[in-house]
């Protein structure tokens, strides 16, 4: 029962790094990364139960918190180019300021 | 009732392994990047709540399914709030979407 999870889960990990490699922008990529350590969560909770282990569930926890953080890290870097605190974004900037101004850069084919 | 228990459990298990398939073959072959991210958003949702629930059901009452429950929280408050963080910076970024009509095109404001 386990194993068939696990089995379920490792696959779709696999198809989530197919996508990663092909996604034609950046942002495939973060999603991709980002389901990909949410899947990861589950496998350290599968393998808990897998192996007897109960205390694997902390691992989870952590690694579930570790992700979310880097997800939205990685996605101010795009936006900002800087991970300093304090940075106002700048499309959002130009928003409150109420003028219509085009995307400060273009998404590019990486 | 430990049949019912495991039985229950089993189903869980395989329903959630098959929402964790889904997801990731729906990240791997939708055509455009926004509705890739409603393709993750299935693990974060109806993929880690069934394997979370099954891995429960085989725990019982005890500090193991409080753990577990914790982290199905947190990655169902982390999960939309990715997906919500993901589809805005690349729409900020300048990443069109992919739209059939006219009039869907021209009532965009960016």
């Amino acid at each position: 029962m386990f194993a068939a999870a696990m089995a379920a889960i490792l696959t779709s990990m696999a198809m989530l790094l197919v996508r990663a490699v092909q996604g034609p922008t950046v942002f495939d990529r973060i999603l991709s990364v980002n389901a990909f350590g949410t899947k990861t969560v589950l496998l350290i909770a599968v393998l808990g139960f897998l192996t007897g282990r109960p205390a694997f569930l902390d691992l989870a926890l952590v690694y579930a918190l570790m992700n979310f953080i880097s997800t939205i890290a990685v996605l101010k870097f795009t936006r900002v180019g800087s991970l300093a605190g304090g940075q106002q974004l700048p499309a959002d900037a130009q928003a409150l300021q109420g003028s219509e101004a085009p995307p400060e850069t273009q998404v590019a084919e990486s | 009732m430990a049949a019912i228990l495991d039985l229950s459990s089993w189903i869980c298990l395989v329903a959630g392994s098959f929402f964790a398939l889904v997801s990731s073959l729906a990240v791997l072959r939708l055509p455009d990047y926004y509705s890739r991210i409603h393709g993750a958003g299935i693990t974060d949702t109806m993929g880690a709540g069934l394997i979370l629930l099954g891995l429960a059901l085989q725990a019982g009452i005890s500090l193991v399914t409080a753990k577990l429950a914790l982290v199905l929280i947190f990655l169902v408050l982390t999960g939309p709030t990715a997906s919500h963080a993901l589809a805005k910076a690349a729409y900020r970024l300048g990443l069109d979407p992919v739209l059939n009509s006219e009039k869907d095109k021209a009532s965009s404001s960016r």
